[in-house]
């Protein structure tokens, strides 16, 4: 089990054994730490620190900011001014570790740089478009920082690209039921590579099927190692 | 030892009186539920006492400014008082926030009638008019010599005369010590003693047994045996760390290098004292004068590497030609440099900063570091969500200022009818966009009063109005109702005009993105979506 930075203690092994993990992940660079994810997403985009994930929806955003929250993480909105706070409560964000930067005006890359150096997991939607030489100065901060940035939009260089290729309420039907589950089926890009394909169902983002899954692992393999 | 006492008369009103930038001359008082607490001179002789109700001193005095009591007020605008007083002797104690005791100074000033003129001039220099000092052997006596002297004045109790000096003094002084003070003085005025000098008269041990310790104890004050000594604040250690150069250096290669050891010095200084720095400012001196001088923040805490590069940074800005000496060519005045010099501006404790072995970085950091962001775009710009009970999406959450305590929020754990069921929607709009739905025939589907819907939605678009994509005033394309469920009417604060009868639907589209639209009096909305 890779060492997390929870703060708990597993009671089944030693107290010594742990905290030499735990020294051990902290003397190794930042940036390979592990950062937690959802149990729904963990296989499809396992969350390492100072990296930056783009996605194309705000409850993929809200997915992948809930892992590191629920793990008593601190994680921030940045230009975000229709946030739902009830949703991601309801997702497992704790909003007293939230911070909600609606409107950062002209100066969203300094709020969130600032944000950055603070916080474990900044969910950004930028409000204009990104040039390769923006983004790095971000990333550099983004690694020194152990964060991870999550753009709800476009961004030049990103680790993964989430998209909803299609998505599907159930419940509704002709002016009766509610709206009570919904299956997306969900690509991921890395890189240059061809799209991977999963399905999700809310609420409570869980992985449905499991075929992809062989290609996934050999893919994070080589992506990681 | 000898102690001096500085007495800033009616010292919440004169901090009021500041605060609220009102003439100092004017009547005023502080109120404390609606009753005078302290009154300045100008009130008094309009017939303002302590202890009046408010409508009772308006009534003497028309134009009495009437202020809030604030006890960290107060003590906050004495604060530069206690540093003048420091300045010329350490050791300033506050007594509480307009009465200070400091040693006296003793032949430093040539006599101590000298000190006090010293010092009365220092703190009048600083702006406040009233302040009275007194100087005797022990605290109570010099507290109550101020007391005697007047206005930007002293009083000077020789070595050995506290007793005669106490003598003539009136009991109820000692109603300033609080409810037991004052109930002493009601008994003792009762059993015929009028100053403290009957007090003093009075054998000890007799005293002791009638009115118990703290009888006893304010028997040794008035016979001018007072014990009570005050604990001098310290002041702060000096924690700034200079290196020179001989000779000067005109390199940034050179003196970046250089300063190296210092700054590990600077820094191992704070971390003796259990502090990091995380606001720095580094001084370049030239033949004397600062010539650069520039504060650094750091959102963490300074290391001694930091600092080299901050020295770098802010010489290199200064310096375009790579070498001091090209500036200096090219017109600047830059000479080179002699002496640099770190000087902490915010210095916090190192334990909240330390790296926590269990559990992530402490939240005092994250605090620090929204502070900065707000810093940068203001306080109500960064928020903090909290839930709260209520119908509609919007009304479910409550952003509140980063800082702020949220109040007044309805409660979450009452039933709320006609709120809608199902998953929170993921996107909340502030401001609701217009909409349009219409049913089979092209017209606007409505719900009567009985929350019947007029005809099934077969096609919706946004408007647009709002903020946020696709809301810049033009209307985005029809999209088909692929399903929907609906109405949830509400009538909301019908008792008090409110926004009359709504209702709200969940429309899924065709692309599978459900929205959430509402039907009020004046036509359909665009609340909320759920992605």
């Amino acid at each position: 089990m890779p060492p997390t930075r929870l703060a708990t203690l597993d009671p089944e092994r030693p107290v010594v054994e742990q905290l030499r993990e735990r020294v051990a992940a902290m003397e190794r660079r930042p940036a390979l730490e592990p950062v937690p994810t959802l149990p729904g997403l963990s296989d499809i985009v396992p969350l390492h620190a100072g990296t930056t994930y783009a996605v194309d929806s705000a409850s993929l955003a809200l997915a992948l900011a809930a892992g590191a929250s629920r793990a008593g993480e601190w994680v921030g909105f940045a230009g975000c001014p229709d946030f739902g706070a009830e949703a991601a409560a309801e997702l497992g964000i704790e909003l007293s570790r939230t911070v909600l930067v609606p409107d950062p005006g002209e100066h969203w890359l300094e709020v969130t740089a600032a944000l950055v150096d603070v916080l474990r997991i900044v969910v950004l939607r930028p409000p204009a478009s990104v040039d390769e030489r923006t983004a790095g100065i971000l990333d550099s901060r983004l690694r020194n920082r152990s964060a991870v940035l999550v753009v709800h939009g476009q961004w030049p260089r990103v680790e993964a690209r989430l998209s909803t290729v299609e998505s599907a309420w159930s419940g509704p039907a002709a002016g009766t039921g509610q709206l009570e589950s919904r299956r997306a089926r969900v690509d991921v890009h890395r890189g240059a590579r061809p799209p991977q394909p999963f399905e999700l169902s809310w609420p409570g983002v869980h992985r449905v099927d499991r075929v992809a899954r062989v290609d996934t692992q050999h893919d994070l393999h080589s992506a990681t190692g | 030892m000898r102690v001096m006492v500085v007495w800033c008369p009616d010292w919440s009103v004169v901090a009021a009186l500041e605060e609220a930038g009102a003439s100092p001359r004017s009547p005023a008082a502080v109120l404390h539920a609606n009753v005078v607490e302290v009154c300045n001179g100008p009130a008094r002789a309009e017939g303002v006492r302590r202890g009046q109700r408010r409508r009772d001193a308006q009534a003497r005095c028309p134009e009495l400014v009437l202020l809030p009591t604030n006890p960290d007020r107060d003590a906050r605008a004495f604060e530069p008082v206690m540093t003048t007083v420091e300045e010329l002797r350490p050791g300033v104690a506050a007594l509480r926030p307009g009465l200070l005791a400091v040693r006296a100074p003793g032949s430093w000033y040539g006599s101590e009638t000298f000190a006090a003129a010293t010092v009365s001039q220092a703190v009048v220099d600083g702006g406040v008019w009233d302040l009275r000092i007194g100087i005797a052997d022990d605290l109570f006596t010099a507290e109550q010599a101020a007391r005697t002297a007047e206005a930007q004045s002293w009083t000077v109790v020789p070595p050995g005369g506290s007793a005669p000096f106490l003598r003539g003094i009136p009991i109820e002084v000692l109603q300033d010590d609080g409810p037991q003070g004052r109930e002493l003085v009601s008994l003792l005025q009762r059993l015929g003693l009028r100053s403290l000098g009957d007090l003093a008269d009075l054998p000890g041990d007799a005293v002791e047994h009638r009115l118990g310790a703290y009888g006893a104890a304010v028997r040794r004050r008035a016979g001018g045996e007072d014990r009570s000594l005050f604990a001098a604040r310290t002041p702060p250690p000096e924690l700034d760390a200079q290196v020179s150069f001989e000779p000067p250096l005109d390199s940034v290669e050179a003196i970046t290098f250089s300063v190296r050891t210092t700054a590990g010095r600077f820094v191992a200084q704070l971390a003796h004292h259990q502090l990091v720095a995380t606001g720095v400012r580094v001084e370049a001196e030239s033949d004397g004068v600062v010539c650069s001088s520039r504060t650094w923040l750091h959102p963490r805490h300074f290391n001694a590497r930091d600092l080299v590069d901050r020295v770098h940074w802010q010489l290199q800005s200064a310096d375009v030609g790579g070498s001091l000496r090209a500036r200096k060519e090219s017109g600047a005045v830059r000479a080179p440099i002699d002496r640099i010099r770190f000087v902490p501006e915010v210095v916090e404790s190192a334990a909240a900063h330390g790296e926590a072995l269990w559990g992530s970085a402490s939240d005092d950091l994250v605090e620090r570091g929204v502070a900065r962001v707000q810093g940068m775009i203001g306080f109500e710009a960064v928020l903090r969500p909290v839930l709260q009970g209520g119908r509609s999406p919007s009304a479910r959450q409550a952003l509140v200022p980063w800082g702020e305590r949220a109040v007044e929020l309805r409660p979450l754990d009452r039933p709320w009818p006609g709120r809608v069921p199902g998953p929170a929607p993921v996107r909340v709009f502030a401001a609701p966009r217009s909409a349009e739905v219409v049913d089979d025939r092209g017209h606007d589907v409505c719900v009567t009063d009985r929350g019947v819907v007029t005809g099934e939605p077969r096609r919706f678009r946004v408007v647009g109005q709002g903020g946020g994509p696709g809301g810049n005033g033009t209307a985005l394309p029809w999209q088909p109702v692929k399903a929907w469920a609906g109405p949830w009417p509400t009538d909301e604060s019908w008792w008090s005009g409110g926004d009359g009868r709504s209702a709200r639907f969940q429309v899924v589209g065709a692309d599978g993105r459900a929205w959430l639209l509402l039907r009020g009096p004046e036509g359909w909305s665009l609340e909320a979506a759920y992605d």
